[in-house]
């Protein structure tokens, strides 16, 4: 069955062909037919490779299916091939399940585009390169997912090109992401150079067989210019700015690409490397700071932001920071495992948004929303599941894994991981619980005109959010402390350093056994306390919001304004370069470059303006020239005798 | 005794004719002879070489020359008649239009 894995990325490439080439002239239906069959085959070969690598014994749990030899050129080899073991399964699974859910929800969301077509080509585009960036067994056809997946991150943020802030966000996104990959590519270069193989099996193993020490340096710039691509792709500071301004974008794209998959794929990365990361303590300090400085900072700008799908996206940077902490403490296993419980539940809430956004008629101000439950109640449902598992409640799906990495930082990191963490656990729930009953409780602030539209959305919009919101409520149960199936899964990716047994482990033993059942406590008196807050200041007594914002003005305008990074970034990085594009333009290329052309023809011209005056128009002169060579000719000959 | 000098000196005479006929005389006719007159004093040197040399290349080269002279006599004729019939003469001062 395991050689079944080529057809999942078949798939969705042949709904791409379809769709883009043809889907112009076909109906609606088909188009939208064609891209979830594409990706709903494509899941269910997933689920028969995972059952396949499920018959192996856990040891062997690594195939290696190579499609075609690539490239050859002197001593570089890269050949494409697909490498299906643990991560790489769970990875495909996510992307293909949770994505079949939003192209179905696609269906309805987008019903009325007339980029239909279009639309539906790019995300099964999507779909395969992130398939692609999960199953490449070298760092080489990796980095090609890993740009496309960019590039298809680039076409659906700027879909509705006829908007400038979305063209805009488009570009920024790709030029952001451009400062990542540069380092990401520097990394692939640094690790062939170092290793002499860019294969993922060779690289690793050469890792590990001890060929350098611990805190190498090589090693640690090669983690660290990978980490620079992470943090540009999974939206990190410094280079998260992008992924705010990526919601421009129809909202499945924001569900699919910029919460559930792609922006996780810098953790996948890391992951993967598990084996160069540990090699390189430095590198994980980097990591877990950026995490956690990441996962507080954004959450503290979710806190104020009105817009539904902003404070969504400041929450995913922020949970993109709790599974680099996770990372970079050792606890892959801990990242991973929320990386998948948040594809489940950021998906629904992003699709449940959508829904909320569809039902008035575009408005995404959350200032002009409120009592929505009676009116969309399946959508009130879902989001509500999905608001508790994201705020941490048990049994909720988020409350698993992030309680894991908080346990996994404490333990294995320091306090101070754990203090951040805990804060901005403390902050996401009571943004998302703002969130909600800004949206759905208290009295409509809803434009009158826009209530008489007030409608739930279809069927094929519901259904999806339902499915999710199931899997929100379930998925953590993948990660039971102590008898974690996901741990398990995970072990021959991660080998010993990947997961923290509750009572095994080395680390825990040092601190009481008791401490994991005490963090569970603590984190859902963090979560509750969030919640009261929200509760208290959002449907007890709507006016404080306003008298808090008056009181602490400054820090409420450094928040509402995201604390003026992009202002910053633009007086210290665009306005700088673009001032010296222009310079570059008026001095180098307009001046040096065009005056050189310039010169070489007015030079020439000038030579040819003395010179035809040789041309007298009689012809005795010319044959005058003529013996004169002949003369030069025949007295150069006798001399040379 | 005739020397295969005595024939390159005539030969060297006729051809130098030719040259200053070229490029001293303005009738298009007589500069198109002097043309003439050089071919034919190469010719000569030809076939003086043919003889002293003991080989017949010398005196087919002189065939095909004789051959391109008449074409080319052709040729130029009808163009000296063609320039002609437009300005009515054949002084080659007045033929100058092709210049800067």
């Amino acid at each position: 069955m395991l050689n079944l894995v080529a057809l999942i990325l078949l798939f969705p490439l042949i709904g791409t062909a379809i769709n883009g080439l043809i889907g112009k002239r076909l109906r609606k239906e088909t188009v939208g037919y064609v891209a979830c069959g594409a990706i709903g085959l494509s899941f269910f070969v997933s689920i028969l490779v995972f059952i396949g690598l499920l018959l192996l014994p856990p040891d062997a749990r690594l195939f290696e299916k190579q499609l075609f030899s690539w490239i050859e050129s002197g001593s570089f080899k890269s050949a494409a091939g697909l490498q299906v073991d643990p991560l790489s399964t769970l990875m495909i699974l996510v992307v293909t399940g949770v994505g079949f859910l939003i192209h179905i929800y696609s269906i309805g969301y987008m019903h009325h585009d007339k980029g239909y077509h279009r639309y539906f080509c790019y995300l099964n585009l999507f779909t395969f390169s992130m398939l692609l960036l999960v199953l490449s067994n070298n760092f080489l056809l990796m980095f090609i997912g890993w740009e496309a997946v960019g590039l298809c991150s680039y076409l659906l943020i700027g879909f509705w090109f006829e908007k400038k802030s979305a063209s805009n966000a488009a570009k920024k996104a790709f030029v952001v992401n451009r400062v990542g990959d540069f380092g990401f590519a520097l990394g692939i270069m640094l690790i062939f150079l170092t290793f002499h193989s860019i294969d993922f099996t060779e690289v690793f193993s050469a890792a590990s067989h001890g060929n350098f020490a611990v805190g190498s340096f090589t090693v640690t710039i090669i983690t660290l210019l990978l980490f620079m691509g992470a943090t540009g792709k999974s939206a990190q500071i410094p280079l998260y700015t992008w992924l705010p301004d990526a919601m421009e974008g129809p909202t499945p794209v924001s569900a699919l690409i910029h919460a559930a998959t792609m922006v996780t794929a810098g953790v996948y990365m890391i992951a993967r490397c598990n084996v160069l990361y540990m090699l390189s303590p430095f590198t994980m300090t980097v990591v877990a700071s950026i995490g956690a400085v990441t996962a507080l900072f954004a959450a503290s700008i979710g806190l104020v932001q009105n817009d539904i799908k902003r404070v969504l996206a400041y929450s995913t940077i922020s949970q993109l920071g709790y599974m680099f902490v996770a990372c970079g403490v050792g606890a892959f296993t801990a990242s991973i495992f929320h990386l998948m419980t948040h594809a489940f539940f950021k998906a629904l809430l992003f699709l449940g948004s959508g829904s909320v956004i569809h039902a008035l008629s575009g408005e995404q101000d959350m200032r002009k929303m409120g009592g929505l439950r009676h009116h969309i109640p399946t959508t009130y449902k879902t989001f509500l599941v999905g608001t508790i598992a994201i705020a941490g409640i048990p049994p909720f799906a988020g409350f698993f894994s992030k309680d894991e990495i908080l346990l996994e930082s404490l333990v294995r990191g320091n306090f101070l991981y754990w203090a951040i963490g805990a804060l901005a656990a403390f902050f996401t729930a009571f943004y998302m619980f703002r969130l909600l009953f800004m949206t759905f409780h208290g009295e409509s602030r809803v434009d009158h005109h826009v209530v008489e539209h007030l409608h739930e959305s279809p069927k094929n919009m519901t259904l999806p959010l339902t499915v999710l919101a199931g899997l929100s409520v379930v998925g953590g149960f993948l990660g039971i402390p102590g008898a974690s199936a996901i741990g398990t899964f995970l072990s021959p990716v991660f080998g010993e350093h990947g997961h923290t047994e509750i009572s095994g482990s080395e680390a825990a033993v040092h601190h009481s056994a008791y401490l994991p059942y005490l963090m569970m406590v603590v984190s859902t008196a963090i979560a509750i306390a969030g919640i009261y807050l929200a509760y208290q200041m959002y449907i007890k007594k709507p006016e404080m919001p306003k008298k808090l914002a008056e009181r602490f003005g400054l820090i409420y305008k450094l928040l509402l304004n995201k604390y003026y990074v992009d202002e910053i970034y633009d007086v210290l990085f665009v306005k700088p370069i673009k001032m010296g594009s222009v310079q570059l333009w008026k001095q180098v290329d307009a001046r040096m470059i065009d005056g050189s052309v310039n010169g070489v023809a007015r030079l020439v011209g000038w030579f040819g303006n003395v010179l035809r005056y040789l041309q007298t128009g009689y012809v005795r002169n010319y044959a005058f020239y003529i013996v004169i060579g002949c003369i030069c000719i025949i007295v150069f000959a006798a001399l040379g005798m | 005794m005739i020397t295969i000098t005595h024939y390159l000196v005539l030969s060297a005479i006729l051809f130098t004719l030719g040259v200053v006929g070229v490029l001293i005389r303005r009738n298009a006719i007589i500069i198109f002879m002097c043309i003439e007159l050089m071919l034919n004093a190469v010719n000569l040197s030809f076939v003086a070489f043919a003889h002293y040399l003991n080989s017949m290349q010398g005196q087919l080269f002189v065939f095909f020359t004789m051959t391109v002279a008449a074409a080319e006599a052709a040729v130029g004729l009808a163009i000296i008649v063609a320039v002609f019939r437009n300005k009515e003469t054949v002084n080659i001062d007045d033929i100058n239009i092709m210049k800067w």
